[in-house]
């Protein structure tokens, strides 16, 4: 069982894959204009590396050493491409939007990162757990980025939610700041490295308080005797 | 040795093409179960789109087979062919619509969709690509901005050709401050595309049936 919880622990928190790996950085940054964007892509996302991961264990050790790429990358890309064609027949709207970072979800490094360092090595069940978990921080961080964007950019929360629960949902829409005219720069490429910025700073200041929990008097350096 | 290096090369080939036939498999079988489904809610996307540009209550006919092809270019300045559709009512075209481009839109071309009555008038016109400034230049797309609804049952009599501008060149269009580039292009563009229905009214409402 300890393996499992070191498997969520990583995943979520010590080697999250926005905020601590930064891998992806690509959907990470272009997607998350909105809360429901960036929480969608990071499902997508969380599902394609579940699936790849438990797709890819059990037949470990079949596969060549000289070709685990190639072999890894087909069964990624198939993976994927299930996922957009369904997406476009059974939630159009979204997809409309997602667009190309659907597809694009392939040639997402963590993706590739998760099945070559875990999947490979280890037994099927904590592989799938791996990738989803993965998966899941990934689309936590993209999840906060999108709302802090789209808060400080629109003055709102959960816009485009109508896209995946239909248009009675438009009234789960909340303006947190009534007439709000805008902050273009969150919304725009630099608000999105911006924001990743202050989570990453944010999260390391969390972990450097639970490593040391009561900080040095007046930050004063020891002497190196 | 020699035999073993083609062994084990035959042997990665082998399973290569293995994964390879799992995965087409898997793929085309997805693609099959899927395809019906996305042309569905690819035609009703489309429908409801047309809905915006053309109230419902004007046709009657199956809009998304009832089309004559476009060529690139010319008036309506496409980059590809496009589709013009006719509406009908009881068989008598009463409405066209076509696509637009706006070459000279602040970043990029911006595409329209335009829907225009028998009379002359605008059914509606909506902007179906862009890639305007976020939050400066993206009003004239509806999910931002009723801007673009300015355009509903104008027509070439009801408005002078110098009126076809934004205020800011002299016209009857609002702009917002900041972007005048964009709502310039837009009205520019559908002010071409009624000017070309206008002169091709014989051939684009002609009486030919819908198959």
């Amino acid at each position: 069982m300890a393996v499992y919880k070191t498997i969520v622990e990583n995943g979520l928190w010590k080697q999250n894959p926005g905020v601590v790996q930064l891998l992806g950085l690509c959907p990470t940054l272009a997607m998350t204009t909105s809360m429901v964007n960036g929480f969608s892509l990071g499902l997508a996302t969380a599902f394609v590396m579940a699936a790849s991961n438990a797709s890819v264990s059990p037949v470990r050790k079949w596969i060549p050493k000289e070709i685990r790429n190639p072999v890894f990358i087909l069964i990624i890309a198939a993976i994927v491409t299930v996922i957009d064609l369904s997406m476009n027949a059974f939630l159009h709207p979204l997809h409309n939007v997602l667009g190309i970072f659907i597809p694009l979800i392939v040639t997402n490094c963590i993706v590739l990162a998760r099945v070559e360092a875990f999947a490979a090595k280890n037994p099927t069940l904590p592989s799938a757990l791996d990738g989803l978990m993965m998966g899941l921080g990934l689309a936590g961080v993209l999840a906060l980025l999108g709302g802090i964007r789209e808060l400080v950019g629109k003055g709102t929360l959960f816009s485009g939610i109508d896209l995946i629960l239909g248009p009675d949902a438009k009234s789960l829409i909340i303006h947190v700041i009534p007439d709000y005219h805008g902050f273009l720069l969150a919304i725009l490429p630099p608000g999105a490295f911006i924001g990743l910025a202050c989570l990453i700073a944010a999260r390391n200041w969390a972990e450097q308080r639970k490593s040391n929990p009561t900080p040095q008097t007046g930050g004063a350096l020891k002497p190196a005797l | 040795m020699a035999e073993s290096i083609v062994k084990h090369t035959a042997t990665t080939m082998a399973i290569m093409v293995a994964f390879s036939l799992v995965g087409t498999v898997f793929l085309a079988s997805t693609y099959l179960k899927t395809k019906a489904p996305i042309e569905a809610s690819e035609a009703a996307a489309k429908m409801k789109l047309f809905a915006q540009v053309l109230p419902v209550n004007e046709h009657d006919n199956d809009l998304l087979n009832d089309f004559v092809e476009m060529p690139a270019g010319g008036e309506l300045n496409n980059r590809t062919a496009t589709k013009v559709y006719t509406a009908r009512l009881a068989g008598v075209a009463t409405a066209v619509i076509l696509e637009a481009t706006a070459r000279d839109g602040y970043s990029g071309d911006i595409k329209l969709l335009i829907g225009v009555r028998q009379d002359g008038s605008l059914g509606g016109v909506r902007v179906i690509a862009h890639k305007e400034t976020p939050g400066l230049g993206d009003y004239i797309d509806i999910a931002k901005d009723n801007w673009i609804k300015s355009f509903d049952d104008l027509s070439l009599t009801s408005r002078a050709s110098k009126e076809w501008q934004v205020k800011k060149d002299g016209g009857q269009f609002d702009y917002m401050a900041g972007a005048t580039i964009t709502p310039r292009a837009v009205v520019k563009a559908t002010h071409r595309a009624l000017a070309y229905v206008e002169v091709n009214k014989t051939l684009l409402f002609a009486a030919h049936s819908s198959k």
